[in-house]
């Protein structure tokens, strides 16, 4: 038996999963057939994504951002960011971008293997990234799609103005949805989208509760690695679907029986042991070597019990849900709640309520060296959530898709000193010391 | 006056980290407040119809030591709004009594955070500009966000703001908008007599003098340089773009010139000229602001180009306009908008046969060798091979 095998073997699946992973695979395979099945492709962001609308007119739908971190996790993006980087395309800028322009150099074969059709509309929904709106110049530029543009104004002040809700509704009433009926040949039936939004409240009801489960001790799920499977059918093509609602119903039910037998998280490598440091994370995590990350918080029984990259395609752990009674505004609402179009005191609340509220022990920063719009500010918020909770922070910085920027010792060798520090604060024996004794 | 001392006054205001002028405006009379901006753009009417003094905060330069600002940002971060944040620790911008972090980048975005989170005494405002560009939707979000800075301004003046208060300012706007053009045109008609380190201090004095003596110190400026007799050198035309944030240093515009480069159109502190035509003095003044800002205004890459055929049209235009026969792309390192849009611009101007060529730069970039080689082989590559 190859090390290869032995390491498939011990990797624990549960049914969540495999239906989470076949049903992105699908999305996959759907995107490569739809030339072929007569269907049109629209692409667009995880931040502020319309699924629920774009499935009124049966499109199929493409996220760059899953194309890029699915690439990333299956260690494809080093070589589609330097064929970028060969094109011009700056050093200095979003990794996503680049392996999503390296992809489409080298054929636009997507993570599966599957080829990636042309898109026929690009979404341009501007929420909570600049980026976002170079990224589609760039990709409109290439495959000249026609590209509709959704802006949503950031909360500058921490609040959503009747302004802002109303600008955005009325480019969803007025352009959007006659461009989309347009270019799809389908034509708008605000109950089918009132349908659709019905399942993505169910779906979202059941997401929050198992995010929220881990206010237990000790928390059945990882907040951080583990909801990056749970959030990915709600954050791209299955917001709204019957699929995303059972999905999330026999997740729910799988995390009520770890509560119900008092279990910790689930990891690649079979059940966590013992729980010994409860952390919030804030930013997105390194993709290229997602395992070895992980695996750097399990072995050392640190669980994540919130992040905010969770959120980052949608906040829904503070009431907000998709209202099929009023459609178009609650589409809205969504866009302009996205976490990255919350201002930076607001992110510092959010943080600092996940701390008391989650009985976490400190606060840990991914920064992502290539998205200005998660780190820019970021130092500042770890002050802040310290001072404010007396909880005690850290700071690493990877990279999402580059994997020149994943350091795996220099990631290991902050951690661990974390590690040390909360058991300081708290005034027990480090892990390592533990075991020593 | 003299070009000389005209530009040595431009200097001394540029070299005041300590933002000395400001302080002595305000100290002119009670009651008097300042608002600072960053780059892009923020509508300077209103300000000044409030009675306040806008003042442009674009970084700290090569000559302020960032000792506080390099603790909030990660590395891969670009350095104005660090020095911003060491302007504001080391008390040099005490004197502000708010600022505006236009809708640039995700940086400038999150400053305006920080900066609540760090000075949350000051009126901050993040302020946003419509990416649509219809009347009825952008023009009608836009106008309203500009209806609610003017009442924030009124309570932070305490006293009302009117529609001909509005006027008047937008009209003494105007005027400094055509002094503005006026020195871009005389600069690209005679470029050896306008040195664009020159003209650059000449519209930096913009972003701390009162309107009224800016327009009048460009004015003099450019009667200044039409009369003196510089001499005419073989140096190439060309077009500097992507400075449009952080600033580059003095120096590096110098060692363009030096290295045989005319430069005949930029993008520096596009505040100055970014509504391209006067803005009517009739009718409703945010609604003409509004619409100014829609159908009149400037591109950079800060903003959204909805037809995919007039992607990098603009600085195509503006080599033809200006005669240029070449195009500078500087971006400062890290900066997301100039870097993203460089490769599609490239493109532009790969289409119409436009040479160009490339750097990075920072606010406090020391080695200018490494600059002047570059862009001294880009002048002789154009003047021997595009002919």
């Amino acid at each position: 038996m190859t090390s290869k095998q032995a390491t498939a073997r011990t990797v624990q699946k549960e049914e969540s999963m495999l239906r989470q992973k076949a049903m992105i695979a699908d999305n996959f395979t759907r995107l490569s057939r739809a030339k072929e099945e007569g269907r049109k492709v629209a692409s667009t962001f995880v931040p502020g994504n319309l699924n629920e609308l774009l499935m009124c007119f049966d499109f199929a739908r493409n996220f760059p951002e899953i194309n890029s971190l699915q690439l990333g996790m299956r260690k494809k993006t080093g070589r589609l960011i330097m064929e970028a980087e060969r094109a011009g395309h700056s050093e200095d800028v979003c990794t996503y971008v680049k392996s999503d322009l390296g992809m489409m150099a080298q054929g636009n074969i997507g993570p599966t293997g599957e080829p990636l059709p042309k898109p026929d509309v690009l979404l341009l929904s501007y929420t909570g990234c600049f980026t976002f709106m170079k990224w589609f110049e760039l990709v409109r530029e290439q495959y000249g799609s026609e590209t509709i543009m959704l802006h949503v104004p950031y909360q500058g002040d921490g609040v959503i103005t009747e302004n802002m809700r109303d600008y955005v509704v009325t480019q969803l009433k007025d352009e959007v949805i006659p461009a989309l009926e347009r270019i799809s040949g389908v034509k708008f039936d605000i109950d089918r989208l009132r349908e659709y939004m019905r399942e993505s409240a169910k779906a979202e009801e059941d997401l929050v509760w198992v995010l929220q489960s881990a206010k237990n001790k000790p928390s059945p799920i990882d907040a951080y690695f583990g909801a990056v499977y749970y959030v990915g059918p709600i954050f791209s093509a299955f917001r709204g679907t019957p699929e995303a609602t059972d999905y999330y119903r026999v997740l729910r039910g799988e995390i009520e029986e770890r509560l119900r037998l008092g279990l910790g998280p689930i990891t690649p490598e079979g059940e966590m042991g013992e729980e010994r440091y409860r952390l919030v994370v804030e930013g997105p995590p390194n993709w290229t070597s997602f395992r070895d990350f992980w695996k750097m918080f399990y072995s050392e029984g640190a669980v994540v019990v919130a992040s905010t990259y969770a959120k980052v395609g949608g906040v829904y752990d503070f009431g907000f849900r998709h209202d099929p009674d009023h459609p178009i505004e609650s589409l809205a609402e969504y866009c302009l709640g996205c976490y990255t179009n919350l201002n930076l005191p607001t992110r510092a609340d959010m943080l600092a309520r996940y701390i008391e509220d989650y009985e976490a022990d400190g606060l840990l920063i991914n920064s992502i060296k290539s998205c200005n719009s998660f780190g820019a500010g970021q130092l500042l918020l770890l002050r802040e959530v310290e001072g404010r909770t007396g909880k005690p922070g850290a700071f690493i910085e990877t990279d999402l898709v580059d994997p020149r920027y994943f350091s795996a010792a220099n990631v290991k060798n902050r951690l661990e000193s974390y590690f040390q520090m909360i058991d300081q604060k708290k005034g027990r024996a480090t892990a390592t010391e533990g075991a020593a004794a | 006056m003299s070009t000389a001392e005209i530009v040595a006054r431009c200097q001394a205001l540029f070299d005041d980290l300590d933002f000395t002028s400001v302080r002595a405006w305000k100290d002119a009379e009670p009651g008097r407040k300042v608002i600072g901006y960053l780059p892009v753009y923020v509508p300077r009417e209103i300000i000044h119809a409030a009675g306040m003094l806008p003042v442009g905060i674009l970084g700290g330069g090569d000559q302020l030591e960032v000792i506080h600002g390099d603790a909030y940002y990660q590395s891969y971060i670009c350095r104005i709004p660090r020095s911003t944040i060491e302007l504001g620790v080391t008390g040099r911008l005490a004197a502000l009594d708010g600022m505006l972090f236009p809708s640039i980048c995700d940086v400038i975005r999150n400053l305006s955070g920080i900066w609540k989170l760090m000075f949350g005494d000051k009126y901050a405002r993040y302020f946003d500009v419509p990416q649509n560009y219809e009347d009825e939707i952008g023009g009608k979000f836009y106008a309203h966000e500009l209806g609610e800075f003017r009442r924030d301004l009124e309570r932070l003046a305490g006293r009302a703001i009117t529609d001909d208060d509005l006027r008047r300012s937008i009209e003494v706007y105007n005027e400094n908008r055509r002094a503005v053009a006026d020195l871009y045109d005389f600069r690209a008609d005679e470029p050896w007599k306008a040195a664009s380190s020159e003209v650059y201090l000449v519209l930096r004095a913009g972003m701390v003098l009162p309107v009224e003596e800016h327009t009048r110190l460009i004015r003099d400026y450019i009667e200044a340089a039409r009369t003196e007799d510089r001499p005419l050198r073989d140096n190439c035309r060309v077009v500097v773009t992507g400075v449009f944030c952080e600033q580059p240093p003095l120096g590096l515009i110098k060692s363009i010139e030096m290295a045989g480069c005319y430069i005949v159109d930029d993008d520096f502190m596009l505040v100055t000229r970014w509504l391209l035509d006067d803005v009517p003095t009739e009718g409703d003044p945010l609604d003409n602001l509004a619409r100014a800002f829609l159908h009149h205004s400037n591109e950079t890459a800060a903003k959204y180009q909805p037809d995919a055929k007039r992607k990098g049209a603009y600085l195509v235009e503006s080599v033809r306009r200006n005669r240029a026969e070449g195009v500078i792309f500087a971006a400062p390192s890290f900066c997301d908008p100039a870097l993203l849009d460089r490769p599609m611009l490239q493109h532009a101007l790969a289409d119409h046969n436009i040479p160009y060529t490339a750097f990075k730069y920072a606010e406090n970039s020391g080695q200018m060798q490494p600059i002047r080689e570059q862009a001294g082989t880009f002048a002789d590559s154009i003047k021997l091979w595009s002919a």
